[in-house]
């Protein structure tokens, strides 16, 4: 009897540990090390649907004509601006899991993966698939950290463009086809429109819409070689031209939206077509969403935001080489396939951005993205902080909450305090 | 021996699952994040740390951020709990004196707490909406259509903390009281009819009866509902997360901030935070249980 209960002891005790290491192994998605599996290739994005999800399905499409001897998995996590997807991505990496190759935004959000061993140099493949000839020198220098470049951009968005409803302009008898020259004649025309009955000129919404009107009126002020400086230490966040643009913010903010905490872009893009506001700041995936919505091309306007004329203000999608990923020649074919005149055509037609090459064919594209392609072509390219390509996730986050914080309160001070100790590289 | 191993024997085998994974996945990972937050892992970098003491913590209340949830979480306790109190208390009287169809207003009332508090929170987020007049939407415009106009408010977005968190509150508030509605239904129900009886004989009013003869048999019950609710609002991140977005200064609370943290992969400090976050909970939950173990060993 008693042996039987030993064996019994033994017997629970080895179900209790498998179920426990079963626990453990739960989040292994598919990284068997069987022959078979090595050709597949997982991609990890936060393309889940809509025309992320289409542009992703139409890079599939090269990838599978480009590299017949591979599979793609595809390993998206939905939700939230990939904050859920930066989440599980954190723990595989943590766990040593990494995908065959993950999506992250171009520049200093990399600074994080690089600075954890997390990423390989791609440098060599940038020659081998003449990537280095075909991107222009401007987006290399930011993608360059330290003489290496960890990641290759399949897409191209711009931050600072306002979009503008021309029916509402009119009511105050300002011209909607041009910017205004400065941000403070832009002030001066939502004064003019305050007056003619508009409430809230601006629309705009919570966390990272605010902070692109921030920027795009920090960009204005000090102009690009400085406002880039911002985040690489070379100019002072405390300065006094700083504290002068952000008096300027604080300005157009009163001209905006009361509810501008509690709505997301998609509303505050509807108040201006719906008349209700003249403007909305925002990144150049509204005109794909004005696409979709079916609002017509003579509704509405847009130009870069007042006074960053000649500044194209980038973030970009981008592919990386996860350090120990599975089946490293399939990602690397994934990543000449994302680089590929090809790829990035069937990508960015799709999603609505334009091509990061500038060899790109430009009536392939809409209207706007051909306006965008000749201006990523002539323009001056400066980083975005609230897409991840001038700031870590960790700096983005302080950045984030002290926009709250000062949306509530509009002090100037206890913003430019929190960017000084945001800017400082950690 | 035999004989008292067949007594002890299975009941110890039926638990020792339990025992096992209880043992590794609550208390073995309570040890290992507080372990963490001992050291300076501030970074997904797969170096050797070193233990820095308490310095996380010392960190952490020097804070204005981390300060700043805490007191927002405090507040946002308060409110919920007196809240779901009273609004509970009093459906449960209602029901309580007697109504018709009473099987009905329980499910009513009852109902909320079958949805998830992330999907309670999208659609709170879209009643909550701060534009008030001719722009209104959500309560406010609906205080607008019944000509309620003073009662329109800019809800979570106001500056004062009071305010803001008694708005996030106003959710969890509606969730919740159906059941603490039940609980004290339960109790009323459970206090034997020979009771009231012999009071309205000796002569006792109405208030009289519930003062003195039926409120101080619910205090247990009160209790539990005052622990469940406290530790459910210290918790709370969900229904935040989904009203007010993950980086909203003036409703963070430190869940919420923990989750930031975690995302910008500072482990330790995502530690300390969790502990904590797990002390304020004991604070609460430790004397619960050792009076519930000293009620029990009296019985």
């Amino acid at each position: 009897m008693r042996g039987g209960w030993s064996k019994t002891f033994a017997v629970v005790g080895a179900v209790g540990l498998l179920a426990v290491s079963a626990c453990g192994n739960s989040d292994d998605s598919g990284g068997g090390g069987d022959a078979a599996a090595s050709k597949d290739v997982t991609v990890f994005t936060w393309w889940a649907d809509g025309g992320e999800k289409a542009g992703l399905d139409g890079l599939v499409s090269v990838f599978n004509t480009e590299c017949k001897d591979y599979k793609f998995v595809n390993s998206a996590v939905a939700g939230g601006a990939g904050s859920n997807a930066k989440q599980v991505l954190a723990n595989d990496l943590q766990a040593k899991k990494p995908p065959s190759t993950f999506q992250a935004h171009a520049g200093a959000e990399l600074g994080d993966y690089i600075k954890n061993a997390q990423v390989d140099d791609v440098s060599d493949l940038y020659k081998e698939f003449g990537l280095d000839k075909a991107f222009p020198q401007s987006l290399l220098d930011n993608l360059t950290v330290d003489g290496k470049i960890y990641s290759v951009p399949v897409n191209v968005h711009r931050a600072n463009v306002v979009w503008a409803n021309p029916a509402v302009l009119k009511k105050a008898n300002i011209d909607g086809t041009k910017a205004p020259a400065s941000v403070d004649a832009w002030i001066a025309d939502m004064e003019k429109l305050k007056a003619a009955g508009v409430k809230a000129p601006l629309a705009t919404s919570k966390g990272f819409a605010e902070e692109m009107v921030m920027e795009a009126v920090l960009l204005a002020e000090l102009g690009p070689d400085k406002f880039t400086g911002l985040w690489n230490g070379k100019t002072d966040m405390a300065g006094a031209d700083v504290t002068a643009a952000l008096e300027k913010f604080k300005k157009v903010l009163t001209f905006s939206n009361a509810d501008r905490e509690a709505v997301d872009w998609p509303d505050a893009l509807q108040y201006v077509n719906k008349g209700q506001s003249a403007y909305t700041l925002m990144g150049d995936w509204v005109a794909a969403q004005q696409l979709s919505d079916k609002v017509p091309d003579t509704a509405y306007t847009y130009w870069p935001a007042p006074g960053t004329a000649g500044t194209f203000q980038f973030l970009a999608d981008s592919f990386t080489l996860p350090t120990g990923g599975q089946s490293p020649e399939g990602a690397k074919c994934w990543l000449k396939a994302a680089g590929s005149a090809e790829g990035q055509k069937a990508f960015n037609t799709k999603k609505g951005s334009i091509p990061a090459r500038s060899d790109a064919v430009a009536t392939d594209y809409p209207k706007y993205q051909q306006a965008a392609m000749a201006d990523w072509k002539a323009n001056k390219i400066v980083p975005s902080c609230a897409h991840g390509a001038a700031c870590t996730l960790g700096q983005n986050d302080s950045i984030l909450s002290a926009m709250g914080q000062f949306s509530s309160g509009l002090d100037v001070a206890t913003l430019q305090k929190a960017l000084v100790a945001a800017a400082k590289p950690n | 021996m035999h004989g008292r191993i067949r007594t002890w024997g299975p009941g110890a085998l039926v638990l020792l699952p339990t025992v096992l994974l209880l043992g590794y996945f609550v208390y073995g990972l309570i040890a290992w994040t507080f372990n963490t937050s001992l050291t300076d892992k501030h970074n997904a970098r797969p170096v050797p740390t070193d233990y820095v003491g308490f310095e996380n913590y010392a960190n952490l209340f020097g804070e204005d951020r981390f300060l700043n949830s805490l007191k927002n979480l405090g507040v946002l306790t308060v409110a919920f709990i007196v809240g779901t109190l009273i609004f509970g208390l009093l459906w449960a009287l209602l029901l309580e004196k007697g109504v018709t169809g009473e099987g009905l207003f329980r499910s009513i009332f009852l109902f909320p707490m079958a949805i998830s508090m992330i999907a309670s929170g999208v659609v709170w987020g879209w009643l909550l909406n701060p534009s008030q007049g001719d722009d209104a939407r959500g309560l406010n415009r609906l205080f607008d259509i019944m000509g309620l106009n003073f009662l329109e408010n800019p809800w979570w977005t106001a500056g004062n903390r009071w305010t803001t968190m008694a708005s996030i509150a106003l959710p969890a508030v509606w969730q919740l009281s159906g059941y603490i509605m039940a609980l004290f239904l339960a109790g009323f129900r459970g206090i034997p009819g020979e009771l009231r009886e012999a009071a309205r004989v000796d002569g006792a009013s109405e208030f009289k009866l519930y003062r003195y003869v039926l409120f101080p048999q619910l205090s247990p019950i009160a209790l539990s509902a005052l622990i469940i609710l406290g530790h459910m609002s210290l918790k709370l991140f969900d229904l935040i997360y989904a009203i007010t977005g993950p980086n909203q200064f003036r409703t963070e609370v430190p869940s919420v901030y923990m989750w930031n943290t975690l995302l910008r992969s500072d482990m330790a400090k995502a530690s300390a935070i969790a502990i904590v976050l797990l002390a304020v909970v004991a604070v609460l939950v430790i004397p619960y249980v050792a009076y519930t173990v000293r009620q029990e060993s009296e019985e």
